[in-house]
Protein backbone atom coordinates (compact mmCIF):
# COMPACT_ATOMS: atom_id res chain seq x y z
CA UNK A 1 0.00 0.00 0.00
CA UNK A 2 1.70 3.40 -1.26
CA UNK A 3 1.97 5.52 2.02
CA UNK A 4 0.36 9.15 1.97
CA UNK A 5 3.41 11.04 0.87
CA UNK A 6 1.77 14.39 2.67
CA UNK A 7 3.41 12.91 6.03
CA UNK A 8 6.67 12.82 8.11
CA UNK A 9 7.57 9.49 9.19
CA UNK A 10 9.90 8.53 12.63
CA UNK A 11 11.92 5.32 12.57
CA UNK A 12 9.10 3.86 15.86
CA UNK A 13 6.92 4.10 13.07
CA UNK A 14 4.46 6.79 13.78
CA UNK A 15 3.55 9.32 11.44
CA UNK A 16 2.89 13.48 11.80
CA UNK A 17 0.81 15.69 9.34
CA UNK A 18 2.11 19.15 9.86
CA UNK A 19 -1.09 22.15 9.56
CA UNK A 20 0.45 25.65 10.57
CA UNK A 21 1.85 25.13 14.13
CA UNK A 22 -0.70 22.51 14.97
CA UNK A 23 0.54 18.69 13.95
CA UNK A 24 -1.63 15.48 14.25
CA UNK A 25 0.06 12.43 15.03
CA UNK A 26 -0.44 8.61 14.78
CA UNK A 27 0.36 5.18 13.89
CA UNK A 28 1.74 3.82 10.30
CA UNK A 29 -0.24 0.57 8.52
CA UNK A 30 3.34 -0.72 9.37
CA UNK A 31 2.94 -1.12 12.64
CA UNK A 32 -0.83 -1.60 12.78
CA UNK A 33 -0.32 -4.72 10.71
CA UNK A 34 3.10 -5.56 12.87
CA UNK A 35 0.65 -5.05 16.04
CA UNK A 36 -2.21 -7.14 14.64
CA UNK A 37 -5.52 -6.56 15.97
CA UNK A 38 -5.30 -3.68 18.45
CA UNK A 39 -7.87 -3.96 21.54
CA UNK A 40 -6.65 -1.28 23.39
CA UNK A 41 -5.18 2.49 23.67
CA UNK A 42 -3.94 4.56 26.12
CA UNK A 43 -3.96 8.07 24.67
CA UNK A 44 -2.51 10.85 26.67
CA UNK A 45 -3.94 13.73 28.38
CA UNK A 46 -5.03 16.77 26.89
CA UNK A 47 -2.75 19.75 28.36
CA UNK A 48 0.26 16.93 28.87
CA UNK A 49 3.45 18.00 27.19
CA UNK A 50 5.13 15.22 24.93
CA UNK A 51 9.13 15.03 23.68
CA UNK A 52 10.23 13.89 20.17
CA UNK A 53 10.70 10.76 20.73
CA UNK A 54 9.23 10.20 24.13
CA UNK A 55 6.70 7.79 25.35
CA UNK A 56 3.25 9.36 25.14
CA UNK A 57 0.82 6.35 25.34
CA UNK A 58 0.12 2.66 24.76
CA UNK A 59 -1.39 0.31 22.19
CA UNK A 60 -2.19 -3.43 23.10
CA UNK A 61 -2.57 -5.94 20.79
CA UNK A 62 -4.52 -9.19 21.42
CA UNK A 63 -0.73 -10.40 22.94
CA UNK A 64 1.21 -7.61 23.02
CA UNK A 65 1.70 -4.43 24.91
CA UNK A 66 3.60 -1.79 23.01
CA UNK A 67 4.47 2.20 23.86
CA UNK A 68 3.68 4.96 21.71
CA UNK A 69 6.56 7.08 20.70
CA UNK A 70 5.96 11.21 19.87
CA UNK A 71 7.22 11.83 16.46
CA UNK A 72 7.43 15.76 17.91
CA UNK A 73 7.36 17.94 21.34
CA UNK A 74 4.64 19.40 22.41
CA UNK A 75 1.42 20.09 23.88
CA UNK A 76 -1.77 17.78 23.13
CA UNK A 77 -5.13 19.78 22.32
CA UNK A 78 -7.11 16.99 21.32
CA UNK A 79 -7.12 13.15 21.78
CA UNK A 80 -9.18 10.96 19.11
CA UNK A 81 -11.78 9.78 21.99
CA UNK A 82 -13.18 7.39 19.39
CA UNK A 83 -10.25 5.40 20.01
CA UNK A 84 -11.68 4.32 23.29
CA UNK A 85 -14.53 2.70 22.08
CA UNK A 86 -13.13 1.55 18.66
CA UNK A 87 -9.56 0.55 18.87
CA UNK A 88 -9.67 -0.97 15.83
CA UNK A 89 -10.03 2.39 13.81
CA UNK A 90 -6.02 1.42 14.43
CA UNK A 91 -5.82 -1.35 12.08
CA UNK A 92 -8.43 0.02 9.14
CA UNK A 93 -7.75 3.45 8.89
CA UNK A 94 -4.67 4.08 10.75
CA UNK A 95 -3.50 7.68 8.70
CA UNK A 96 -7.27 8.59 8.94
CA UNK A 97 -10.16 7.65 11.59
CA UNK A 98 -7.03 6.30 13.17
CA UNK A 99 -5.04 9.15 14.19
CA UNK A 100 -4.31 9.45 17.42
CA UNK A 101 -3.80 12.69 19.30
CA UNK A 102 -3.58 16.52 17.54
CA UNK A 103 -0.50 18.93 19.64
CA UNK A 104 0.74 22.29 19.55
CA UNK A 105 4.36 22.38 18.24
CA UNK A 106 6.70 23.00 20.19
CA UNK A 107 9.66 23.38 17.52
CA UNK A 108 8.91 22.83 14.32
CA UNK A 109 11.74 22.22 12.90
CA UNK A 110 12.00 18.79 14.87
CA UNK A 111 9.77 17.68 11.69
CA UNK A 112 13.04 18.01 9.54
CA UNK A 113 14.74 15.01 11.63
CA UNK A 114 11.86 12.91 10.42
CA UNK A 115 11.52 10.86 6.90
CA UNK A 116 9.58 11.40 3.76
CA UNK A 117 7.11 8.67 2.64
CA UNK A 118 9.80 7.79 0.42
CA UNK A 119 12.75 7.09 3.49
CA UNK A 120 10.36 5.32 5.33
CA UNK A 121 9.26 2.98 2.61
CA UNK A 122 12.94 1.78 2.19
CA UNK A 123 13.12 1.73 6.11
CA UNK A 124 10.46 -0.74 6.34
CA UNK A 125 10.91 -2.97 2.95
CA UNK B 1 22.84 -34.10 22.86
CA UNK B 2 22.82 -30.95 21.18
CA UNK B 3 20.66 -28.00 20.68
CA UNK B 4 21.25 -26.20 17.37
CA UNK B 5 20.21 -22.33 16.83
CA UNK B 6 18.30 -23.22 14.34
CA UNK B 7 14.06 -23.68 15.21
CA UNK B 8 12.56 -26.96 14.76
CA UNK B 9 9.98 -27.27 11.84
CA UNK B 10 7.03 -29.13 12.01
CA UNK B 11 6.54 -30.91 8.86
CA UNK B 12 3.64 -28.30 7.83
CA UNK B 13 5.99 -25.44 8.67
CA UNK B 14 6.20 -24.73 4.53
CA UNK B 15 2.89 -24.74 4.48
CA UNK B 16 2.35 -22.10 6.93
CA UNK B 17 4.69 -20.17 4.82
CA UNK B 18 2.75 -20.55 1.67
CA UNK B 19 -0.46 -19.07 3.71
CA UNK B 20 1.62 -16.09 4.86
CA UNK B 21 1.05 -17.14 8.58
CA UNK B 22 3.51 -14.95 10.91
CA UNK B 23 6.11 -17.76 12.34
CA UNK B 24 7.15 -17.11 16.02
CA UNK B 25 9.67 -19.12 17.65
CA UNK B 26 8.25 -21.57 20.72
CA UNK B 27 8.96 -23.58 22.68
CA UNK B 28 11.90 -24.29 20.09
CA UNK B 29 9.96 -24.82 17.02
CA UNK B 30 8.88 -21.52 14.37
CA UNK B 31 5.27 -21.71 14.81
CA UNK B 32 2.46 -20.13 13.29
CA UNK B 33 0.85 -17.52 15.77
CA UNK B 34 -1.56 -15.55 13.61
CA UNK B 35 -2.03 -16.25 9.81
CA UNK B 36 -4.64 -13.04 9.07
CA UNK B 37 -6.02 -12.09 12.83
CA UNK B 38 -6.30 -13.46 16.51
CA UNK B 39 -9.65 -12.38 16.91
CA UNK B 40 -11.06 -13.62 13.55
CA UNK B 41 -9.40 -16.88 13.99
CA UNK B 42 -10.80 -17.43 17.31
CA UNK B 43 -14.24 -16.43 16.58
CA UNK B 44 -14.38 -19.00 13.75
CA UNK B 45 -13.34 -21.64 16.66
CA UNK B 46 -16.02 -20.38 18.23
CA UNK B 47 -18.74 -20.32 15.60
CA UNK B 48 -17.48 -22.90 12.84
CA UNK B 49 -14.04 -24.44 12.72
CA UNK B 50 -10.48 -23.77 13.13
CA UNK B 51 -7.54 -25.72 11.63
CA UNK B 52 -4.59 -25.70 13.97
CA UNK B 53 -0.80 -27.59 13.59
CA UNK B 54 0.14 -28.86 16.67
CA UNK B 55 2.70 -31.41 15.04
CA UNK B 56 5.35 -29.36 17.99
CA UNK B 57 3.84 -31.49 20.75
CA UNK B 58 5.24 -34.87 22.11
CA UNK B 59 4.01 -38.12 21.41
CA UNK B 60 5.19 -40.72 23.54
CA UNK B 61 3.92 -44.55 23.38
CA UNK B 62 4.39 -46.42 26.25
CA UNK B 63 4.35 -50.41 25.72
CA UNK B 64 4.96 -53.87 27.32
CA UNK B 65 3.58 -56.36 29.45
CA UNK B 66 3.69 -53.44 32.87
CA UNK B 67 2.55 -50.39 31.30
CA UNK B 68 -0.59 -49.57 33.24
CA UNK B 69 1.50 -50.29 36.31
CA UNK B 70 4.27 -48.58 35.02
CA UNK B 71 1.96 -45.30 33.90
CA UNK B 72 -0.30 -45.35 37.47
CA UNK B 73 3.33 -45.18 39.67
CA UNK B 74 4.18 -42.46 37.36
CA UNK B 75 1.49 -39.81 36.49
CA UNK B 76 -0.88 -38.16 39.27
CA UNK B 77 -3.96 -39.66 38.02
CA UNK B 78 -5.12 -43.39 37.36
CA UNK B 79 -4.60 -44.63 33.52
CA UNK B 80 -5.70 -48.10 34.71
CA UNK B 81 -9.29 -46.68 35.05
CA UNK B 82 -8.90 -46.39 30.83
CA UNK B 83 -10.69 -48.50 29.18
CA UNK B 84 -9.37 -48.72 25.60
CA UNK B 85 -9.71 -45.89 23.42
CA UNK B 86 -10.47 -43.49 26.28
CA UNK B 87 -8.24 -40.28 27.15
CA UNK B 88 -7.41 -39.07 30.25
CA UNK B 89 -6.22 -35.38 31.44
CA UNK B 90 -3.00 -35.83 33.74
CA UNK B 91 -0.25 -34.73 35.10
CA UNK B 92 3.26 -35.58 36.15
CA UNK B 93 4.55 -34.90 39.53
CA UNK B 94 7.95 -34.71 41.41
CA UNK B 95 8.19 -35.82 44.93
CA UNK B 96 7.56 -32.81 46.38
CA UNK B 97 3.98 -32.32 44.22
CA UNK B 98 5.27 -29.59 41.76
CA UNK B 99 4.05 -29.99 38.46
CA UNK B 100 6.80 -31.65 35.67
CA UNK B 101 3.99 -31.35 32.90
CA UNK B 102 0.31 -31.33 32.17
CA UNK B 103 -0.88 -34.41 29.53
CA UNK B 104 -3.17 -36.43 27.87
CA UNK B 105 -3.13 -39.99 28.31
CA UNK B 106 -4.38 -42.80 25.52
CA UNK B 107 -5.42 -45.85 25.83
CA UNK B 108 -5.30 -46.53 21.94
CA UNK B 109 -7.82 -49.10 20.62
CA UNK B 110 -4.90 -51.71 20.48
CA UNK B 111 -3.97 -51.36 24.07
CA UNK B 112 -0.80 -49.31 23.57
CA UNK B 113 -0.70 -45.80 25.36
CA UNK B 114 0.47 -42.83 24.23
CA UNK B 115 1.26 -39.79 26.41
CA UNK B 116 1.03 -36.63 24.83
CA UNK B 117 2.82 -33.52 26.31
CA UNK B 118 3.51 -30.23 25.77
CA UNK B 119 6.36 -29.11 23.22
CA UNK B 120 8.11 -27.53 25.90
CA UNK B 121 8.38 -30.09 28.33
CA UNK B 122 8.68 -32.94 26.11
CA UNK B 123 12.35 -33.81 27.02
CA UNK B 124 11.83 -33.04 30.81
CA UNK B 125 8.54 -36.02 30.21
CA UNK B 126 10.97 -38.38 28.60
CA UNK B 127 14.09 -37.68 30.90
CA UNK B 128 11.67 -38.25 33.93
CA UNK B 129 9.95 -41.57 32.54
CA UNK B 130 13.44 -42.95 31.44
CA UNK B 131 14.56 -42.73 34.94
CA UNK B 132 11.07 -44.07 36.08
CA UNK B 133 12.09 -46.87 33.83
CA UNK B 134 15.31 -47.16 34.50
CA UNK B 135 15.13 -48.47 37.97
CA UNK B 136 13.58 -51.96 36.64
CA UNK B 137 10.12 -52.23 38.77
CA UNK B 138 7.85 -52.14 35.34
CA UNK B 139 7.95 -54.38 31.97
CA UNK B 140 7.12 -51.67 29.85
CA UNK B 141 9.32 -49.60 27.47
CA UNK B 142 9.37 -45.79 26.31
CA UNK B 143 9.08 -44.57 22.40
CA UNK B 144 9.50 -40.90 21.72
CA UNK B 145 7.67 -41.09 18.29
CA UNK B 146 6.85 -37.10 18.50
CA UNK B 147 9.55 -36.31 15.51
CA UNK B 148 7.48 -38.75 13.55
CA UNK B 149 4.14 -37.78 14.28
CA UNK B 150 2.17 -34.93 13.16
CA UNK B 151 -1.19 -33.48 14.92
CA UNK B 152 -3.59 -31.64 12.93
CA UNK B 153 -6.79 -30.15 14.76
CA UNK B 154 -10.03 -29.52 13.41
CA UNK B 155 -11.64 -27.58 16.07
CA UNK B 156 -14.93 -25.77 16.49
CA UNK B 157 -19.14 -26.60 16.47
CA UNK B 158 -18.47 -27.30 12.85
CA UNK B 159 -15.91 -30.02 13.21
CA UNK B 160 -17.65 -32.95 13.52
CA UNK B 161 -19.48 -32.53 10.31
CA UNK B 162 -16.52 -31.47 8.57
CA UNK B 163 -14.44 -34.82 9.87
CA UNK B 164 -17.30 -36.80 8.87
CA UNK B 165 -17.07 -36.36 5.57
CA UNK B 166 -13.64 -37.35 5.14
CA UNK B 167 -14.21 -40.62 7.34
CA UNK B 168 -15.87 -43.92 7.83
CA UNK B 169 -14.77 -43.65 11.29
CA UNK B 170 -18.30 -43.71 13.19
CA UNK B 171 -18.13 -40.21 14.72
CA UNK B 172 -21.03 -40.47 16.85
CA UNK B 173 -19.34 -43.68 18.77
CA UNK B 174 -16.55 -41.34 19.92
CA UNK B 175 -17.65 -39.42 23.06
CA UNK B 176 -15.85 -36.92 24.65
CA UNK B 177 -12.01 -37.60 25.50
CA UNK B 178 -12.54 -41.25 23.45
CA UNK B 179 -10.81 -42.06 20.48
CA UNK B 180 -10.84 -44.61 17.53
CA UNK B 181 -7.59 -45.59 14.70
CA UNK B 182 -9.12 -44.97 11.36
CA UNK B 183 -8.88 -42.89 8.07
CA UNK B 184 -9.47 -39.51 7.37
CA UNK B 185 -8.84 -38.53 3.66
CA UNK B 186 -7.42 -42.23 3.13
CA UNK B 187 -4.69 -40.89 5.99
CA UNK B 188 -4.40 -43.29 8.86
CA UNK B 189 -5.08 -41.38 12.06
CA UNK B 190 -5.45 -41.75 15.52
CA UNK B 191 -9.06 -39.75 15.52
CA UNK B 192 -9.61 -38.47 18.95
CA UNK B 193 -12.02 -36.12 20.13
CA UNK B 194 -9.92 -33.66 22.19
CA UNK B 195 -8.42 -30.28 22.36
CA UNK B 196 -7.74 -27.00 24.11
CA UNK B 197 -9.87 -25.05 22.92
CA UNK B 198 -13.62 -25.59 24.64
CA UNK B 199 -15.52 -26.62 22.10
CA UNK B 200 -16.18 -29.88 20.24
CA UNK B 201 -13.50 -30.67 17.77
CA UNK B 202 -11.11 -33.10 17.11
CA UNK B 203 -6.92 -34.12 17.21
CA UNK B 204 -6.03 -35.90 14.09
CA UNK B 205 -2.52 -37.61 14.91
CA UNK B 206 -1.24 -39.26 12.32
CA UNK B 207 2.47 -39.78 10.16
CA UNK B 208 4.65 -36.81 9.68
CA UNK B 209 5.08 -37.71 5.97
CA UNK B 210 1.06 -37.86 5.24
CA UNK B 211 0.40 -34.46 7.74
CA UNK B 212 0.23 -32.09 4.19
CA UNK B 213 -1.95 -34.50 2.18
CA UNK B 214 -4.07 -34.09 5.76
CA UNK B 215 -3.95 -30.55 6.57
CA UNK B 216 -4.92 -30.22 2.64
CA UNK B 217 -7.61 -32.36 2.82
CA UNK B 218 -9.43 -30.59 5.65
CA UNK B 219 -8.76 -27.22 4.47
CA UNK B 220 -9.88 -28.16 1.32
CA UNK B 221 -13.19 -29.85 2.62
CA UNK B 222 -13.62 -26.94 5.53
CA UNK B 223 -14.34 -23.98 3.04
CA UNK B 224 -17.65 -24.64 3.19
CA UNK B 225 -18.21 -25.06 6.79
CA UNK B 226 -16.11 -22.04 7.31
CA UNK B 227 -12.80 -23.03 8.22
CA UNK B 228 -9.92 -20.85 8.61
CA UNK B 229 -6.40 -21.74 9.51
CA UNK B 230 -5.30 -21.11 13.12
CA UNK B 231 -2.73 -20.38 15.04
CA UNK B 232 -1.25 -20.58 18.75
CA UNK B 233 -2.48 -16.92 19.65
CA UNK B 234 -5.70 -17.65 19.39
CA UNK B 235 -5.26 -21.20 20.85
CA UNK B 236 -4.32 -19.34 23.56
CA UNK B 237 -7.28 -17.28 24.17
CA UNK B 238 -9.36 -19.66 23.32
CA UNK B 239 -7.90 -21.89 26.25
CA UNK B 240 -8.07 -18.93 28.66
CA UNK B 241 -11.81 -18.40 28.41
CA UNK B 242 -12.42 -21.93 28.87
CA UNK B 243 -10.35 -21.34 31.94
CA UNK B 244 -7.61 -24.10 30.63
CA UNK B 245 -3.99 -23.55 32.39
CA UNK B 246 -1.18 -23.34 30.82
CA UNK B 247 2.17 -24.75 31.72
CA UNK B 248 4.66 -21.93 31.98
CA UNK B 249 1.78 -19.66 33.05
CA UNK B 250 -0.71 -21.54 35.60
CA UNK B 251 1.50 -24.63 35.57
CA UNK B 252 4.97 -25.12 36.63
CA UNK B 253 7.37 -27.16 39.14
CA UNK B 254 6.46 -24.31 42.14
CA UNK B 255 2.70 -25.12 41.31
CA UNK B 256 0.96 -28.07 42.84
CA UNK B 257 -2.46 -29.61 41.21
CA UNK B 258 -4.21 -28.48 44.14
CA UNK B 259 -3.70 -24.89 44.09
CA UNK B 260 -4.70 -24.56 40.25
CA UNK B 261 -8.12 -26.11 40.89
CA UNK B 262 -7.55 -29.77 39.58
CA UNK B 263 -7.30 -31.73 42.62
CA UNK B 264 -10.09 -34.43 40.64
CA UNK B 265 -7.12 -35.45 38.71
CA UNK B 266 -4.92 -36.73 41.49
CA UNK B 267 -5.81 -40.23 42.55
CA UNK B 268 -4.37 -40.65 45.97
CA UNK B 269 -5.84 -44.01 46.98
CA UNK B 270 -4.86 -45.35 43.73
CA UNK B 271 -1.58 -46.71 45.38
CA UNK B 272 1.85 -45.53 45.58
CA UNK B 273 3.02 -43.15 42.89
CA UNK B 274 5.40 -40.44 42.38
CA UNK B 275 4.35 -37.43 44.86
CA UNK B 276 1.80 -39.48 46.25
CA UNK B 277 2.84 -38.27 50.16
CA UNK B 278 3.78 -34.61 49.49
CA UNK B 279 0.17 -34.49 47.47
CA UNK B 280 -1.34 -36.33 50.30
CA UNK B 281 0.00 -33.42 52.78
CA UNK B 282 -1.27 -30.70 50.62
CA UNK B 283 -4.95 -32.29 50.03
CA UNK B 284 -5.34 -32.62 53.75
CA UNK B 285 -3.97 -29.13 54.63
CA UNK B 286 -5.14 -27.29 51.46
CA UNK B 287 -3.30 -25.73 49.34
CA UNK B 288 -1.56 -22.32 50.34
CA UNK B 289 -2.45 -20.44 47.02
CA UNK B 290 -5.57 -20.98 45.25
CA UNK B 291 -5.81 -20.10 40.99
CA UNK B 292 -8.65 -17.72 40.61
CA UNK B 293 -10.63 -16.00 37.45
CA UNK B 294 -10.96 -11.94 37.88
CA UNK B 295 -12.77 -9.94 35.76
CA UNK B 296 -11.37 -6.65 35.10
CA UNK B 297 -14.24 -3.55 36.22
CA UNK B 298 -12.61 -0.80 35.14
CA UNK B 299 -10.71 -0.09 31.53
CA UNK B 300 -7.53 -1.96 31.70
CA UNK B 301 -5.98 -5.77 29.69
CA UNK B 302 -4.40 -7.89 32.82
CA UNK B 303 -1.91 -9.36 31.34
CA UNK B 304 0.86 -12.63 32.88
CA UNK B 305 2.82 -11.07 35.66
CA UNK B 306 1.11 -8.33 36.79
CA UNK B 307 0.99 -7.46 40.21
CA UNK B 308 -2.84 -8.88 42.21
CA UNK B 309 -3.83 -6.67 45.11
CA UNK B 310 -5.96 -7.01 48.07
CA UNK B 311 -7.45 -4.41 50.25
CA UNK B 312 -4.22 -2.58 48.54
CA UNK B 313 -1.63 -5.08 49.40
CA UNK B 314 0.15 -7.36 46.93
CA UNK B 315 -1.29 -10.83 47.40
CA UNK B 316 -0.31 -12.75 44.08
CA UNK B 317 0.34 -12.44 40.13
CA UNK B 318 -1.79 -12.47 37.21
CA UNK B 319 -0.78 -15.97 35.38
CA UNK B 320 -2.71 -15.04 32.07
CA UNK B 321 -5.05 -12.51 31.20
CA UNK B 322 -6.22 -10.86 27.81
CA UNK B 323 -9.40 -8.93 26.60
CA UNK B 324 -11.95 -11.87 25.88
CA UNK B 325 -12.73 -12.15 22.06
CA UNK B 326 -16.18 -13.85 23.01
CA UNK B 327 -17.16 -12.27 25.75
CA UNK B 328 -15.86 -8.29 25.25
CA UNK B 329 -14.44 -8.68 28.58
CA UNK B 330 -10.90 -8.14 30.50
CA UNK B 331 -10.56 -11.14 31.87
CA UNK B 332 -7.15 -13.03 34.21
CA UNK B 333 -6.31 -16.44 35.74
CA UNK B 334 -4.09 -15.68 39.02
CA UNK B 335 -2.95 -17.10 41.88
CA UNK B 336 -3.47 -15.93 45.32
CA UNK B 337 -3.41 -17.02 48.82
CA UNK B 338 -6.01 -19.61 49.38
CA UNK B 339 -7.71 -17.34 51.92
CA UNK B 340 -8.38 -14.26 49.43
CA UNK B 341 -10.03 -17.07 47.03
CA UNK B 342 -13.58 -16.94 47.93
CA UNK B 343 -16.05 -15.54 44.90
CA UNK B 344 -17.22 -12.28 45.38
CA UNK B 345 -13.83 -10.59 46.81
CA UNK B 346 -12.46 -7.91 45.43
CA UNK B 347 -9.08 -7.30 43.91
CA UNK B 348 -7.10 -5.13 42.16
CA UNK B 349 -4.88 -5.51 39.29
CA UNK B 350 -1.85 -2.75 38.43
CA UNK B 351 -1.48 -2.14 35.31
CA UNK B 352 1.51 0.23 34.44
CA UNK B 353 1.79 1.27 37.77
CA UNK B 354 -2.22 1.77 38.67
CA UNK B 355 -4.44 -0.25 39.92
CA UNK B 356 -7.65 -1.29 38.14
CA UNK B 357 -10.76 -2.49 39.77
CA UNK B 358 -11.48 -6.44 39.10
CA UNK B 359 -13.80 -9.14 41.20
CA UNK B 360 -13.53 -12.84 41.21
CA UNK B 361 -15.48 -14.73 39.10
CA UNK B 362 -16.15 -18.58 38.58
CA UNK B 363 -13.83 -20.43 36.29
CA UNK B 364 -14.78 -20.81 33.42
CA UNK B 365 -15.01 -18.05 31.91
CA UNK B 366 -16.67 -19.40 29.28
CA UNK B 367 -18.84 -22.73 28.56
CA UNK B 368 -19.91 -24.03 24.99
CA UNK B 369 -23.58 -24.14 24.20
CA UNK B 370 -24.90 -27.75 24.32
CA UNK B 371 -27.53 -29.43 22.99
Amino acid sequence: MALPDDLRYSKEHEWVRVEGSRATIGITSFAADELGDIVFVELPDVGSSLGQFATFGVVESVKAVSDLFSPISGEVVEVNEALRESPELLNSDPFGDGWIAKVELADASEVDALMDAHAYTAETA
Amino acid sequence: MTRSAEPRRTPLTDLHRELDARLVPFAGYEMPIQYTSILEEHRTVRSAVGLFDLSHMGEIEISGPETVAFLRHAVASDPGALVEGQAQYSMLCQTDGGIIDDVIIYRLADGRFWVVCNASNREAVVEQLNELLARGDFDASLDDRSDRTALVAPQGPNAAALVAELTDVDLDAIGNYRSAHGAVAGIDCLVARTGYTGEDGFELFCDADRARELWESLATAGERHGLRPCGLGARDTLRLEAGMPLYGNELDRETNPFEVNLGRVVKLEKGDFVGRAALQAIARAGPSRQLIGLRMLENAIPRAGYEVRADGAAVGKVTSGTLSPTLGEKIAMALVPAEFSDIGNAFDVVVRERPYRAEQVKLPFYKRPRD
